[in-house]
């Protein structure tokens, strides 16, 4: 269930980044469906943090630590989110470069959160 | 009538009207890209400094130490950027000397001397865990702090 969503968060990550890596391409702000994109991401990234707290609850345990995991449970849901207020007040092509790079962040922390949970 | 004018574009209009000069802004624009990954290393790195220390300092005293320096380092240019104005911008500038100092003096110490550093820092092996993007993010900042100033003046 966690590897599962571990990988929907980065394939949708990579997407979000695609997408808003064209928009900064073409010179345009991040408008209402990219906020949308970003939001897609963001609950997907919730469910994984629902997901591996009650995974945690239930006794399982990462290979790598359980304070390391959770900071980066919580990394991965903020990043999406903090890159999108960013490009709320930053009306140009730099907004969307903003959320493609934070998607990029979070693609990579995915990696990580998947070598920290192991198994 | 107002439809008829010809407005001035932003770059032909004087820039002496304005009275008292605004701080002017580092953190936007392209700016606002470099706002967001020294957000992201302060984070990085102060998390992984608590993480560290919680598991104990005397582990890898040397390296923590570093960990910790490099999350104020960041700490402190991110809010430069958001702050904008010339003394931040001249704070940033040192920040970002500082850091790329760092990075490369601590990748050399690291490559040398792995015995010195048990567990690795942000800046181990030229932040090579990081994307090097410790090395990058140093010196696109100094580009963009030195343009910064020549817009603004």
């Amino acid at each position: 269930m966690l590897d599962a969503l571990t990988v929907a968060v980065a394939v949708t990550a990579l997407a979000l980044a695609a997408w808003c890596g064209h928009a900064a391409y073409r010179d345009q702000p991040t408008k209402d469906w990219h906020f949308i994109g970003m939001a897609v991401v963001s609950v997907l990234a919730l469910a994984q943090l629902v997901v591996g707290v009650v995974q945690l609850a239930r006794g399982e345990r990462p290979e790598q630590g359980m304070a390391v995991f959770i900071a980066y449970l919580i990394g991965s849901f903020a990043a999406v989110p903090a890159a999108g207020f960013l490009s709320l007040t930053e009306r140009t092509r730099w907004g969307s470069v903003t959320v493609a790079a934070g998607a990029v962040v979070l693609a990579v922390l995915e990696v990580r959160l998947y070598d920290i949970w192991g198994n | 009538m107002t439809s008829g004018e010809t407005d001035v574009s932003d770059t032909d209009r004087p820039e002496v009207a304005a009275a008292p000069k605004p701080s002017f802004e580092l953190g936007t624009g392209p700016g606002r890209v470099l706002v967001w990954f020294y957000g992201v290393f302060t984070v990085a790195a102060a998390s992984r400094t608590i993480v560290e220390m919680a598991r104990g300092f005397d582990r890898a005293p040397l390296a923590y130490t570093l960990s910790a320096v490099a999350a104020l380092v960041y700490g402190f240019i991110t809010y430069s950027l958001v702050r904008g104005g010339e003394k931040a911008r001249r704070a940033a500038l040192v920040c970002c000397a500082a850091e790329l100092l760092g990075v490369l003096v601590v990748g050399a110490w690291t490559l040398a001397e792995p015995t010195a550093f048990p567990d690795s820092t942000v800046w181990s092996d030229f932040g090579m865990g990081y994307l090097f993007i410790p090395v990058i993010l140093p010196v696109t900042g100094m580009i963009w702090l030195r343009r910064a100033k020549t817009v603004a003046v």
